[in-house]
C-alpha cells in the first residue's frame, strides 16, 4: 500500500497566478516583472513588513507562499522548511556579478550580495515566524516530490519537527515555479506521492479554474 | 543644500527599497536608524557604498558610519564638505 502524507494545504504560483489548495487566490496578468507581481501578491495579502520589499525575487515568492500556507494556522516554532529548486539564487548572483563586472565602477551591493545563496529565504521566512527547527535548501535539476516528501516525514517521524513546509521554488530570468505544502504530523488531507505528482504536473487547480 | 537633501532622501528610498515610504515622509532629522525609518545593518553598510558611487566618499572606518548616517541633514552636512565628485 502506498505511503500516505498528511498535507493540510499547499500553495502554488505560476502563469500569472497564485493558488492555495487548487483555488485561484490571486490572478495578475498586468505585471510584467517578478518584482510587481510579487508586490501585488503581498498587497493582496494585507502585510504589513516593510522588509519584504528588500528581499530578493526568490525570498519574496518563498515568503509568500508560505504566508499563504500559514493563514489562520497557529504558528509552532517546530516548524521545519524543506525546500529545493533549480537555479538556486541565480537571479541575484547575476544582479550581483553586474555590480563587480567593471573594475572601474565595481561597486558591490551589500543587499544584493547578502541574497546570494538560496537559504537565505528560509532565513527569511523563519525571522518573520520565529521559527528554530531544521531548514535545508536543495538544489534538484527538477521537482522530485519522493525526495522532498520523504526527507520531511523523516524529519516528524524523528521528532526534528512538528510540522514541515517543503517544496519547490524555482525562478530564473523572468520565469517561475512555485509549490509548496503544509506537511503535518496528522493534521489534513492523506496524499500519496503519486497525486501528489498528478497536483503539481496538472498546473495546481488551474484547470478546474477554467471548466 | 536644499536641493542636496531632496536628492538624498530619493537616492536612500531606491537603494534601500524603501517602497512604502514617499520623499516626504522623511524628515530631514528623522533618525535614520532605530525609531527612525528602522534601517539596519545592511542598510548602513549600502549607505557607505553609496557614498562612495555617488558622491566620491570613502569611508575608511565603517564605525564612521554612526556619526555621519545620524539623520539627511547630518549627511547632507558631511556631503557638502567632503565629496570629490
Amino acid at each position: 500500500m502506498e505511503k500516505k502524507y498528511y498535507i493540510k494545504h499547499y500553495c502554488a504560483i505560476k502563469n500569472e497566478a497564485v493558488y492555495k489548495n487548487g483555488e485561484v487566490y490571486h490572478e495578475d496578468e498586468t505585471s510584467d516583472n517578478l518584482k510587481d507581481f510579487a508586490k501585488g501578491i503581498y498587497k493582496k495579502l494585507e502585510l504589513k513588513y516593510p522588509k519584504f520589499y528588500k528581499m530578493d525575487e526568490l525570498c519574496k515568492f518563498s515568503f509568500l507562499a508560505s504566508e499563504i500556507l500559514l493563514m489562520n494556522e497557529e504558528i509552532d516554532e517546530d516548524t521545519a522548511l524543506v525546500f529545493a529548486n533549480k537555479a538556486s539564487s541565480l537571479v541575484t548572483d547575476r544582479k550581483h556579478q553586474e555590480t563587480i563586472n567593471d573594475p572601474e565602477n565595481y561597486f558591490p551591493s551589500p543587499a544584493i550580495f547578502v541574497y546570494t545563496l538560496p537559504n537565505i529565504a528560509l532565513g527569511e521566512i523563519s525571522i518573520k515566524h520565529k521559527f528554530k527547527s531544521e531548514n535545508a535548501f536543495f538544489v534538484n535539476e527538477k521537482f522530485d516530490s519522493s525526495f522532498i516528501m520523504n526527507y520531511s516525514q523523516m524529519l516528524l517521524d524523528t521528532q526534528k519537527a512538528t510540522k514541515v513546509i517543503c517544496g519547490w521554488v524555482d525562478l530564473d530570468s523572468n520565469k517561475y515555479d512555485v509549490f509548496l505544502t503544509y506537511l503535518t504530523r496528522e493534521e489534513g488531507k492523506q496524499i500519496t506521492i503519486r497525486e501528489l505528482t498528478d497536483i503539481y504536473n496538472n498546473d495546481y487547480g488551474r484547470i478546474s479554474r477554467r471548466a | 543644500m536644499a536641493e542636496l537633501v531632496e536628492e538624498l532622501k530619493e537616492k536612500i528610498i531606491d537603494q534601500l527599497s524603501l517602497e512604502d515610504i514617499e520623499v516626504s515622509d522623511i524628515d530631514n532629522n528623522d533618525p535614520l536608524f532605530g525609531d527612525g525609518l528602522g534601517l539596519d545593518s545592511i542598510d548602513a553598510l549600502e549607505l557607505i557604498v553609496l557614498l562612495e558611487k555617488e558622491y566620491g566618499i570613502k569611508l575608511t572606518d565603517p564605525k564612521e558610519g554612526k556619526a555621519i548616517f545620524q539623520s539627511v541633514q547630518v549627511m547632507a552636512d558631511y556631503i557638502t564638505k567632503h565629496r570629490t565628485k
